[in-house]
């Protein structure tokens, strides 16, 4: 059984995306203050112009930034169990979820995603932070799951880029499940020979840390991002003293051995396409028999844009560049 | 001396009687002997009443109860020639997870698991079972050396969490608890976990990615404290109780939900009240457990332990 065309088919989904319309053309760094430009905002990919300030992406405007002229294709994920639990506390979890679905117009907190990177084939599960805090319940686990098996039928590596304040509590010990779940999701990437990276982004805390986010091949983190296991004010009450400064911060996580990296977010696609190109492509370039042209390829399986579909994704069989796995 | 429970009040209360009764015995009253009896039989069946439906905030009293057989109880009882093996090799011994090789009912295996301490002196040095990076690298260290000489692991869970402080952190007990999960899930020898008492979050699943998960009747598993959920849900840790229901924490939601394997009983009254009863059925229901999995092929067994954690939550799903 073709996995990819009977289980999680590809759909060319005409992205209904929330056609940015900019509610207010000004917007304030929440950490300097300063006024900003919409416009200037999308410029420096939500980086503020002023202090560096890198606020929170939403995973379209992530996939947009790392993909090849921002286009790629998203994945339809395996139908996860809603509400395992029956869970209520001042508010019923269905309700919250709905909530969540309205607002970021997506199932749950995961987004994976398929395309090229300078020419490269590469999966990306982006994490969606507005969605109930980035929480991982079964549904982000089933995605996780998803984006690996997908990253080995493709033969492309995986890159992740987490955005989440760790298990989802409204699915109890279902949501801790998950760390082992992912884990061996990474695993069958690793296995295949496959290179797997992480790109932490702010915030990363909790059972995703504790789990997949910290596997990676290579460990990248953007600058300044909240990384860490235990929450900043359960330490305090533990130590029952101040933390020191920049605590659980990308810059403190690499003093301290814990990532390879820090960059600024207009040097994370280069940093991911040079790394990807170094761990994929091992021989001289003459070797290499067809090193793929960004110019004139099409992603494989057909690619869609925040503008639609463009028209070449529609023509002609999808797969007809490989054979079937 | 054994420390009653809120819910136990009418058992102390009878139990105080009794005691009471025995030392009147002195005075040579014939009728005492019986009053005892009676007493007695009314105090066991209230235990077996009240113990059979707890509520699961009680449940989380009871998995928690200072008196409850620990790691060390266990392990003093079961393994023989227990020699525990310490450090991580890179920075420090860890003492809230002892780990080490001992004999099993004949079989050499690795034990690891959380000793939270009976007292003062040993709830401090084990850091009342709330392990650092160091200890789960320690363990990671020892199932490597299981896997190399095809021992069994058996790992005795019983833990609030792993520990929050600065220095945890700046060692990486995330990447610890990973790379432990991620050890459970590759080595090729079979893994059987059980949940003594307090099974808490990541610290707990750290060691517990096991082909088989036991989980003693009154013993917990959560992915978060009922306190800590009810401060983040309900706004107030006083909702503690309600959290206990939603979460669904007891060792019988967890059989319905697919994450436990197998529910061992415990003693009328609690494993704190009989703790050699207590850790029999541990000890026979382990013994069950690793004799089904011995002898598997380690490649077999290592990817129907994935297999078991894909499926797990999903048939919830109808
Ligand atoms: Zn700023």
């Amino acid at each position: 059984m073709n996995w990819l065309s009977n289980y999680v088919r590809p759909k060319i989904r005409a992205l209904v995306a929330p056609r940015e319309v900019p509610e207010n053309l000004w917007h304030k760094c929440p950490s300097c203050d300063q006024m900003i430009f919409h416009r200037d905002l999308e410029e420096n990919l939500h980086v503020c112009q002023h202090c560096g300030f890198h606020m929170r992406l939403d995973p379209l405007k992530r996939l947009a930034m790392l993909f090849d002229d921002g286009k790629y294709e998203t994945i339809e994920l395996p139908k996860a169990p809603i509400d395992p639990l029956k869970f209520r506390d001042q508010k019923r979890y269905v309700d919250r979820l709905k909530e969540a679905q309205a607002k970021s117009g997506n199932a749950d907190a995961i987004m994976v995603a398929f395309g090229r990177m300078n020419g490269m084939e590469v999966v990306i599960a982006a994490f969606d932070f507005r969605f109930m805090g980035g929480s991982m319940g079964v549904a982000v686990g089933e995605g996780m799951l998803a984006a690996a098996k997908l990253a080995v039928l493709q033969d492309a590596p995986l890159v992740v880029v987490p955005a989440s304040g760790g298990a989802r509590m409204q699915e109890g010990i279902l949501s801790l499940m998950q760390m082992p779940r992912t884990v061996i999701a990474v695993e069958q990437v690793k296995e295949a020979g496959l290179p797997y990276i992480v790109v932490l982004t702010d915030p990363t805390t909790g059972g995703v840390t504790a789990s997949f986010a910290m596997l990676g091949d290579i460990q990248i983190a953007e600058k300044g991002a909240q990384i860490g296991f235990a929450g900043a004010r359960v330490i305090e009450d533990t130590i029952r003293e101040t933390l020191p400064e920049g605590f659980q911060r990308s810059e403190y996580l690499l003093e301290h051995g814990m990532v390879d990296m820090v960059v600024h977010r207009k040097d994370l696609r280069p940093a991911l396409v040079r790394l990807l190109g170094l761990l994929r492509y091992r021989t001289p370039a003459a070797e290499v028999v067809s090193l793929p042209n960004p110019d004139h390829e099409i992603p494989k399986l057909g690619f869609e844009t925040a503008a639609g579909p463009t028209p070449t994704s529609t023509a002609g069989d999808p797969h007809s560049s490989r054979p079937e796995p | 001396m054994l420390t009653f429970l809120e819910f136990e009040k009418p058992i102390a209360e009878l139990e105080s009687k009794i005691e009471e009764l025995r030392h009147l015995t002195d005075n040579g009253d014939i009728n005492i002997a019986e009053e005892v009896g009676k007493l007695q039989a009314k105090v066991d069946r209230l235990l077996r009443q009240t113990y059979a439906k707890l509520l699961p905030a009680q449940k989380v009293q009871v998995a928690r109860h200072p008196n409850r057989p620990h790691f060390t109880d266990y392990v003093g009882a079961l393994i023989e020639d227990f020699s525990p093996l310490a450090g991580d090799r890179a920075y420090a011994e860890d003492r809230a997870i002892i780990g080490g090789i001992g004999r099993f009912r004949g079989y050499s295996v690795l034990v690891v698991g959380q000793e939270k301490g009976h007292d003062t002196e040993t709830r401090i040095l084990h850091n009342f079972g709330a392990a650092k990076p160091e200890g789960y690298r320690k363990v990671q260290r020892l199932m490597q050396l299981a896997e190399r000489f095809q021992l069994p692991v058996i790992c005795l869970v019983d833990t609030a969490g792993a520990y929050p402080g600065v220095g945890a952190e700046q060692r990486g007990q995330a990447e610890a608890i990973a790379r432990c999960i991620e050890t459970c899930l590759r080595i090729k020898v079979p893994l059987v976990a059980a949940i003594i008492g307090e099974g808490g979050s990541g610290g707990a699943i750290a060691i517990a990615a096991a082909d088989r998960v036991l989980m003693l009747e009154h013993s917990i598993y959560s992915v978060i404290s009922p306190e800590g959920c009810a401060s983040i849900l309900w706004r107030d840790r006083t909702q503690a109780s309600e959290a206990a229901i939603a979460l669904r924490l007891t060792a019988q939601d967890l059989k319905e939900l697919g994450v436990a394997d197998q529910i061992v009983s415990e003693p009328i009254g609690g494993a704190h009240r009989d703790h050699a009863a207590s850790i029999a059925v541990v000890g026979d229901a382990l013994e069950t457990a690793l004799s089904e999995l011995r002898g598997q092929d380690g490649t077999t067994l290592r990817l129907r332990r994935r297999e078991k954690f894909i499926e797990m939550g999903m048939h919830t799903l109808s």
